[in-house]
């Protein structure tokens, strides 16, 4: 091992052995990770990587994900981190347990620990039972077969050991467990046969059931009440009222439903500021007074005058070339608010008993959790315990931190009754964390040779960070409502390499002359916070339609002209790869209706790579977009668990066709409208396309994320595809049967000029 | 206008229901939505409240072998009705029932949380149509919703249950390889 000895973060910060692991008393090695699961199968993952490193059976591993009182604080389970983070560590630490028993294995069977072999955490001293009848080394004389395992040695005690990075992992080429595709996720026997328990599912004893009535408006204010209807309601344990927080616990949950309907129509309401004008969101964020930064090599560097910088390109002009004119092309794109909408409506379970707070959460990150709650509930710390359940899917900062919140305040009412509030429908769509929108222009020239030498990405967008603890504040949904008030944080800018706004702002590609600007919109009317692939969804959908719009300008294959500007190989080859796995290379559609596009981002110009080619084609009687197909090649470094990676690539690309074509936070003058999935229509089973995922394994090369790499390229792909099939370029989504109709009404079609 | 909303236990006869085989008794309002009482007072959480007004079908249930939503329907219109819930198709055996063996193998999940009611839906869809087309699945399972994404791999898993189911019933005809 080099001098430089380098500790995967979240080890260097945890180096405490018995901090990621314990040997239990007998049979099982017990796995911490301050990551959560969150449907993205990282419990497998985790396990996979510390049986390997271990060598222990799978089913010898258990895993226990984030909870308080473990003390290993691995941050948000967020940013498609958590098998770069928690694994990388998990993978140190258990390599080191493993030398550490070998170590103590070769003291007690006196034997080198060279001799000694490892399986499912018995060691053996190595070689035939009857070595010393074939001259073999004296110490392995009536050595050769004894055995002692890791329970033996260590069952049930502590490591007492930190990690020293002293310790070298496996090689790739030894892996018997990471990597092959035959092992599952070892918690989808449970989520088939019921038997698993999400959060909305506990059921401790003396369990009370409680609801939150909301206001009618973002902003509205609590003037009065009349309970005593929902008091007369048999089984109402407590009416709950802090300022305007207004809820209701009770013996079942259909006597909850009943007395909080009873106080939502018996609450009178003051009513606050309107919201603005509906539908016209990319508008909305054009007019409002931004703040602009130059983002450079995915950073915003300094803050620049949006007035003036923002239309201004850095060279004055294009470069005219020897061998023709420049062109320019200039076009904006846009992408309205977006649920997380999770089919499971947030819930949470807590427990207020003799001063301590115990709560039960899917939130992604307990310690900030608990840290928050102590500010808005003004407790120490030391008595909140905060533990992770898994929850029904979760993309994001969604309303799991805001119910376990709620759930406290309704469990302080009822000391020593656990109480499980449940989120409804309504609940879930109108007061969920919705995704940012976002607005872009983008300018770029093509010199005569057919390259783009200016390129010019503009972009509109409100918080993406909204989490506990953002600001210092503990942004809870209902804390404002509270008296004396909670407030929320006043929105700022992050500024941080590649998230937020500008995450994927930056192009994959070589431009020689490049100006990124972010926009950053303060008013915050409706909560946004994180979504899944944060900005990039956005950014990568503009910067690919836009590419797609150059190579048309250049008439050059949408492929070439992607390669001509692409000097990252791993890239290179994502694309070749998903346009060779499609069976297509970037020639134009001949069939008037029916298109394929391609597109591709790295993301976070870090994490994995995903190329997505998309077939489409529109629907003559209604105009709707037909996604035939998806062809995704990936290449995510060494792939820990292929089927699991595969799940995550196609899921992604799922959820990214259901945003791109169906999806937009309805809303008025007062309030969110879309309140199911009737007024906020997703993807159903027959809109969904044939997926292929190609992957690109590279063994021994650093993890690299995966949950959120085909957000982008997907929105891209699809409508590049659309274009190809009708010549309309849809540059706002979500890409609806209206959208086709308007274009077609108001635009002559580009198809056979294309041709 | 509140009597009329008294639903207290203690009030309440009892009703007695069939589930997953067995007949059970409960104290309950009947007019309580069926989905709480199989998740609070019989512990079948299987079945999930995902959205009480019928439109995502994460609280299917079969009734009289047809897939049924749960959470916007009174209890007391499940009396005299078979019922079985997504526990119950492979409790009490460490055999998965065809389907939920089908979502395994093909690792038909994420977040698993709108599972049970696909397998359910799964399961009436083969009992009625047991070599279904690749559009007919999609058309069956169309009043569920998946956010994950993981729509590709729950056709291809009812496609693998409806192959397995029929290899069963050509191995063993007179034993009828219906699922129950």
């Amino acid at each position: 091992m080099s001098a430089d000895i380098v500790l995967p973060a979240s080890l260097d910060a945890h180096p405490d052995l018995d901090t990621w692991l314990r040997v239990d008393p007998s049979d099982t090695v017990t796995v911490f990770t301050g990551k959560v699961e969150i449907g993205q199968g990282i419990v497998s993952a985790i396990a996979r990587i510390a049986a390997e490193e271990l060598d222990l059976a799978m089913d010898q591993v258990r895993v226990e994900t984030a909870d308080t009182v473990h003390g290993l604080n691995e941050g948000h389970t967020a940013g498609s981190m958590s098998v770069e983070q928690s694994g990388a560590a998990l993978r140190q630490a258990a390599a080191e347990a493993r030398a550490h028993l070998l170590g103590l294995a070769s003291a007690a069977l006196d034997v080198p620990v060279d001799a000694l072999v490892v399986r499912d955490g018995t060691i053996s001293v190595d070689g035939p039972a009857d070595a010393a009848s074939h001259g073999e080394p004296p110490w392995t004389s009536g050595a050769a077969g004894r055995s002692v395992s890791y329970w033996d040695l260590l069952g049930g005690r502590r490591f007492d050991r930190r990690a020293s990075g002293r310790v070298r992992p496996k090689k790739p080429s030894a892996h018997r467990i990471v990597g092959r595709p035959d092992a599952r996720r070892i918690d989808l026997r449970g989520l088939i046969t019921g038997d698993t328990r999400f959060v909305s599912d506990l059921r401790p004893d003396g369990l009370a059931y409680g609801r939150v009535v909301r206001p009618p408006t973002r902003t509205a204010s609590l003037v009065d009440v009349d309970d005593a209807a929902a008091r007369a309601v048999s089984g109402v344990i407590a009416v709950v009222r802090n300022g305007s927080f207004l809820g209701v616990v009770a013996e079942r949950e259909s006597q909850a439903v009943r007395a909080a309907d009873l106080l939502r129509r018996r609450a009178n309401w003051a009513d606050g500021t309107a919201l603005p004008a509906a539908g016209d969101t990319a508008t909305w964020l054009r007019e409002q007074p931004g703040r602009a930064f130059l983002v450079v090599d995915g950073t915003p560097i300094t803050e620049v005058d949006p007035a003036v910088d923002a239309v201004e390109p850095e060279t004055d002009g294009a470069v005219e070339s020897a061998s023709g004119e420049p062109w320019t092309l200039e076009a904006s794109y846009s992408r309205p608010y977006l649920m997380h909408g999770s089919i499971g409506p947030s819930a949470a379970v807590a427990r207020w008993d003799d001063g301590r707070l115990d709560v039960w959460t899917s939130s992604q990150s307990v310690y900030t959790l608990r840290a928050a709650m102590s500010i808005a509930l003004d407790m120490p710390m030391e008595r909140i315990r905060a533990r992770h359940v898994v929850g029904a899917g979760c993309y994001g900062h969604n309303g799991a931190d805001d119910a376990a919140f709620e759930a406290a305040l309704l469990a302080m009412a009822v000391p020593g009754r656990p109480v499980r509030l449940q989120w409804s429908r309504a609940d879930e769509h109108q007061w969920e964390p919705y995704g940012a929108p976002a607005y872009l222009e983008m300018r770029a020239t093509i010199d005569g040779d057919g390259r783009v030498s200016d390129w010019c990405h503009d972009v509109w967008g409100t918080s993406h960070l909204s989490r506990p603890l953002a600001g210092g504040r503990p942004n809870f949904v209902s804390g404002p409502l509270l008296d004396p008030p909670v407030a929320m944080r006043v929105p700022e800018p992050t500024l941080g390499k590649e998230v937020g706004i500008h995450r994927n702002a930056a192009p994959i590609y070589d431009f020689p002359r490049q100006r990124i600007v972010k926009h950053f919109v303060a008013a915050m009317p409706l909560r946004t916070s994180s979504l899944r692939s944060l900005g990039a969804h956005a950014n990568v959908f503009a910067i690919e339609s836009f590419m797609d719009e150059l190579a048309v300008l250049a008439q050059v294959s949408p492929i070439d002209f992607r390669l001509r500007h692409l000097g990252d190989e791993r890239a290179c080859a994502v694309l070749t790869e998903a346009a060779r796995a499609a069976d297509w290379h970037g020639e134009r559609s001949t069939t008037f209706g029916h298109g394929t596009g391609i597109a591709i981002a790295r993301y976070k110009n870090r994490a994995g790579y995903a190329a997505v080619v998309a077939r489409v084609h529109i629907d003559d009687a209604t105009s709707r977009i037909v996604v035939d197909s998806l062809t995704i090649a990936a290449d995510c470094g060494e792939i820990v668990d292929p089927r699991g990676l595969v799940n995550q690539l196609e899921g992604g690309a799922l959820q990214a066709t259901s945003w791109t074509l169906r999806e937009r936070v309805e809303f008025d003058e007062t309030m969110v409208t879309s309140v199911d999935w009737e007024t906020y229509p997703i993807l159903r089973f027959p809109d969904v396309p044939s997926v292929e995922t190609v992957l690109l394994d590279r063994p021994g090369l650093p993890y690299l994320g995966a949950g959120e790499i085909t957000q982008g390229p997907t929105a891209g792909a699809i409508g590049n595809a659309v274009f190809d099939a009708i010549g309309y370029r849809l540059r706002d989504m979500p890409l609806t049967p209206d959208a086709v109709r308007r274009a077609a009404a108001t635009t002559d079609s580009a198809w056979a000029a294309a041709r | 206008m509140a009597d009329e909303h008294r639903a207290a236990p203690e009030d309440a006869g009892t009703i007695e229901l069939n589930v997953n085989g067995a007949s059970v008794r409960v104290a309950v309002d009947p007019v309580t939505p069926f989905l709480e009482v199989l998740r609070n007072d019989l512990g079948l959480t299987g079945a999930k409240y995902g959205c009480g007004v019928e439109q995502c079908r994460a609280c299917a249930v079969l009734a009289d072998g047809v897939a049924v939503p749960t959470c916007a329907t009174a209890v007391g219109s499940f009396v005299g009705r078979h019922v079985v819930t997504v526990e119950g198709l492979s409790r009490g055996s460490d055999v998965l029932h065809p389907v939920q063996q089908a979502f395994l193998e093909e690792e038909a999940a994420q977040c698993g949380f709108c599972i049970p009611g696909m397998v359910i839906g799964a399961v009436a869809l083969l009992d009625r149509t047991p070599d279904p087309t690749d559009a007919e699945i999609r058309d069956s399972l169309a009043p569920h919703l998946c956010r994950c994404g993981s729509h590709a791999r729950i056709i291809r898993a009812v496609r693998r249950a409806a192959n397995s189911l029929a290899e069963a019933r050509s191995v063993a005809p007179a034993a009828g390889g219906r699922p129950r």
